[in-house]
């Protein structure tokens, strides 16, 4: 597996908070309830062993904001 | 046989119901973007597909069952096109309603990826639609209908989705509402 790459659609997504459950490791809530990862903006890098998690909230994105690649 | 397919037939479209109650008052709890009952979002979310999904394979069952039992006299057409039924046709013919729609659901949800969230959310609002229309019919055609413990159950599924709709149109309804503002549910 290579590095894989978490791509968040800011116009799609609606803060619903199911990415940052998922992946808590990776992203934290911003105060409004959107995902924030410290230091990245809309492309976040996925560690190999968030790839499984990160793909669970690719699927489950109620808004299908999120993009793995 | 026929006995026991009638059985069947009543007794998936019983649990039909319930199941699909349980999805539309997940749904809702879905689209409000909290945790309910204990579970995490992703689960709530996770929750609302399964029992939609096994909801759908319940109503498979409970038309399938009943086109072999030749009491309940359906034909194929039935299942696609409504009220031309010839036992009870209005109330048969909701069922239909709400087997298409439910169909055209489960497949605009299943791809959704392709489709594209739009389409998805405009089907997807038929939900509001199908669930009466699916209740309408278990009371108009269902042969427990008048029973007191069906009653029961039907109004203990209506008084969860209508106070599931209440909380959805009220101004409570979004996570994070106070730091957003007054933005729009939508
Ligand atoms: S799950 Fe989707 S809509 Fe919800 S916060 Fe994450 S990206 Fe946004």
């Amino acid at each position: 597996m290579t590095e894989k790459s978490l791509h968040i659609d800011w116009i799609a997504c609606d803060g619903r908070g199911l990415c940052t459950e998922l992946l808590s490791e990776l992203l934290e809530r911003d105060e409004w309830g959107y995902p924030r990862a410290l230091g990245y903006g809309s492309d976040v890098p996925v560690p190999r062993q968030l790839q499984d998690a990160a793909r669970d909230a690719v699927a489950l994105c109620p808004r299908l904001a999120l993009t793995l690649s | 046989m026929s006995e026991a397919l009638w059985a069947l037939g009543r007794g998936t479209g019983v649990i039909s119901l319930i199941l699909i109650t349980v999805s539309v008052v997940l749904g809702i709890l879905t689209r409000s973007g909290r945790p309910a009952f204990g579970m995490p979002r992703f689960a709530v979310t996770l929750v609302h597909r399964n029992a939609s999904l096994l909801g759908s394979v319940f109503v498979l069952v409970h038309v399938v069952s009943l086109f072999f039992d030749p009491y309940a006299e359906l034909r194929l057409v039935d299942f696609f096109v409504p009220f031309l039924g010839t036992a009870k046709p209005i109330w048969l013919g909701l069922g239909t309603v709400s087997l298409d729609l439910l169909v055209a659901l489960i497949v605009t949800a299943l791809l959704r990826r392709f489709i594209g969230h739009r389409v998805f959310r405009a089907v997807h609002w038929f939900s509001y639609a199908m669930w009466p229309i699916a209740l309408a019919h278990s009371l108009g055609d269902g042969t427990d209908a008048g029973t007191v413990w069906f009653l029961t159950l039907a109004g203990l599924c209506t008084a969860a989705v209508l106070g599931s709709v209440g909380w959805r149109a009220s101004r409570v309804f979004v996570e994070f509402r106070g730091t957003r503002g007054a933005e729009e549910p939508a």
